[in-house]
């Protein structure tokens, strides 16, 4: 592998044993430059969570080749989990034992002192809120408490490599910042780190790169602009006052982009693709001044994330529930 | 204050000593998590407490003007050992409970991906099942003295026989282990577990001497590991009952030793096994 990726994985494929024996994950290719979020996106059963348990030593795999933090995964897993920390959806932390005592153990089992262990505790729960209840049984916690436990307790000792599992999933929103804030601390302090998640604005938000999942594959990655961008061109919008200009307005667009319109008589719209958005944009608005045709509105575009996701997956990433 | 620290020095191939040494260190840890949840929880073992006093009460009084001691001597100076093998016994239950717990939590995950002994989970749940054994152990000595039990051949005998049954629980501590491996949740333990306790205990010198069961029932009996302890202690006690001249009887002390070592040679290789598989 080259040196700058953190996550690698060739090939992967994964089929569960028993039950109907579905392909969890079908030649699943993936490539995570260090030092960035990567962000996997995709709908609930997609594969992500698969992917994150397989790359975290979890899960064995049927087929290809996976190398985290510079270590092969099926052949090295004590390596990769000297180097990995893992947070998934359930808060993977002692129900029983209040949130300074988790601390204290998974700090223990990182071969810390018992007073290191203490102390990293204490530095953790503060740093996430958590000192008021610090001595509550997790038990007592609510579902933000235990998920902002959950990251504290990957973070005992930074990782090279930090999986997210839709870390903010069901989180509110005061929560979901603490959980970003934190990614970015982390990444500004050179781990890589791998996130899965459902949300579009997560991903946008975090990721340098994004990975869409559909059914077990990889099909699409790129920056989120790219995304993008590659599902289709910029598009000029405008809004007409007087509904009688709209076809003279079609017009001048028309000579200006060199592509016909779309006409939109109900709202009085102008749409059309255009492939230099500012250049159009100037154009547009000067030609129209010259004119002293009156628009209400008039503006670029940029298709979503979501549109992104639809285009490439034929269906919406946030809608289904069923796994 | 910052998130970021140094990472721990990268590792490479640990030496075979250092394996062990970490391999004792976090199993320490561990038991001391299963310890902790005991003071988090003590209605658990207040229940578990109250079982073999339970026991001694219900045998020792209810049915016990009923029972015929071979060799004669008071019934309840022949109870009492069963009764502390019994508490062995069902000490299953919580292992297997508390293992298809973690299991089916995520805690295992964590402990999973993280650099941390294979084995640590299983052997600190050992070590933590033998001083809740030394515990319940005590509490039950002293009921007995309370009931009119007593040792009759000095205070170095009555340690031998504390010692085989914490052996014994250790044995039924690594049984309890791949039960809560095996059951798919941790409520389906108690299904598995107490079928599989109830006639083990019954069909042994526990309550009845096999010598007053039906022929096969009394041989079965009398090489079930219960009854070895049992017989064992009975005698490292100097407890009536006795009377047997089957050659297992006759051997109590040497498979009370024997069984116990069998047991964990096989299930524990197992229980670790199958939590290494866990995931495959």
């Amino acid at each position: 592998m080259t040196t700058t990726s953190a996550v690698v994985a060739e090939g992967l494929r994964k089929r569960y044993r028993g039950g109907n024996g579905t392909t969890a994950l079908d030649e699943f290719h993936l490539r995570a430059p260090a030092g960035t979020v990567y962000g996997l996106l995709g709908p609930n059963g997609a594969g992500k969570t698969t992917a994150v348990r397989i790359l975290s030593t979890l899960l064995s795999f049927d087929a290809g080749r996976a190398e985290v933090a510079g270590a092969d995964v099926a052949r090295r897993p004590d390596l990769v989990r000297d180097r990995i920390a893992v947070t998934g959806q359930y808060a993977a932390v002692d129900e029983v034992l209040s949130g300074r005592q988790n601390l204290v153990l998974f700090g223990r089992l990182h071969q810390l002192g018992g007073r290191q262990a203490k102390s990293r505790a204490g530095e953790l729960l503060d740093r996430f809120d958590l000192s008021d209840a610090a001595d509550r049984s997790v038990n007592q916690y609510s579902g933000g408490m235990r998920r902002r436990l959950d990251l504290a307790a990957s973070l005992i000792r930074s990782p090279q490599v930090l999986f997210l599992d839709e870390p903010t999933t069901g989180l509110d929103p005061r929560s979901r910042n603490q959980v970003w804030d934190a990614v970015r601390e982390l990444v500004a302090g050179g781990t890589t780190v791998l996130l899965t998640t459902q949300y579009l604005e997560e991903a946008d938000q975090l990721a340098g790169r994004i990975a869409v999942v559909d059914a077990g594959r990889v099909v699409a990655e790129g920056t989120p602009e790219e995304l993008k961008t590659a599902i289709g061109a910029d598009r000029l919008e405008l809004v007409v006052r007087d509904a009688e200009r709209l076809d003279g307005v079609a017009a001048l667009v028309a000579r200006i982009t060199g592509a016909t319109p779309d006409v939109d008589r109900d709202h009085r719209r102008v749409r059309v693709p255009v492939a230099d958005r500012m250049a159009a944009l100037t154009a547009v608005v000067r030609a129209l001044q010259e004119t002293g045709i009156a628009v209400v509105d008039v503006g670029i575009h940029r298709p979503t994330l979501d549109e992104a996701f639809l285009q490439l997956t034929g269906h919406p990433a946030e809608k289904e529930a069923s796994r | 204050m910052t998130i970021v620290t140094e990472a721990a020095a990268p590792r490479t191939t640990e030496s075979a000593t250092a394996r062990r040494g970490r391999a004792f260190a976090d199993g320490r840890v561990m038991a001391g998590r299963y310890l902790r949840h005991v003071i988090r929880s003590p209605e658990e073992l207040v229940i578990y407490f109250s079982l073999p006093i339970m026991f001694v009460l219900v045998f020792g009084y209810v049915f016990g003007s009923g029972m015929q001691v071979p060799g004669g001597g008071g019934y309840r100076e022949f109870l009492l050992p069963g009764v502390f093998v019994m508490t062995m016994l069902y000490g299953i239950g919580a292992t297997a409970t508390a293992i298809a717990t973690d299991v089916g939590r995520g805690v295992v995950d964590r402990f999973r991906s993280m650099p941390v002994a294979r084995s640590a989970l299983m052997t600190g749940r050992a070590a933590a099942d033998l001083v809740r054994a030394v515990l319940e152990t005590t509490a039950l000595v002293l009921c007995g003295l309370l009931v009119g039990w007593d040792w009759h051949r000095g205070i170095g005998n009555m340690l031998a026989a504390i010692g085989l049954l914490l052996l014994l629980r250790l044995a039924l501590s690594w049984v309890g282990m791949v039960l809560g491996l095996v059951a798919p949740n941790p409520d389906t333990v108690a299904m598995i577990v107490f079928p599989l306790a109830f006639p083990l205990s019954a069909v042994s010198n526990v309550f009845v001497a096999p010598e007053l069961m039906p022929g096969w029932l009394g041989t079965i009996a009398a090489w079930n590991p219960l009854s070895a302890t049992t017989s064992a202690i009975r005698e490292l006690f100097g407890n009536p009952g006795l009377t047997g001249d089957s050659w297992p009887a006759e051997h109590a002390l040497l498979l009370a030793v024997a069984w116990p070592v069998l047991l964990i040679a096989i299930c524990a290789p197992v229980a670790v096994r199958m939590y290494r598989k866990l995931g495959r």
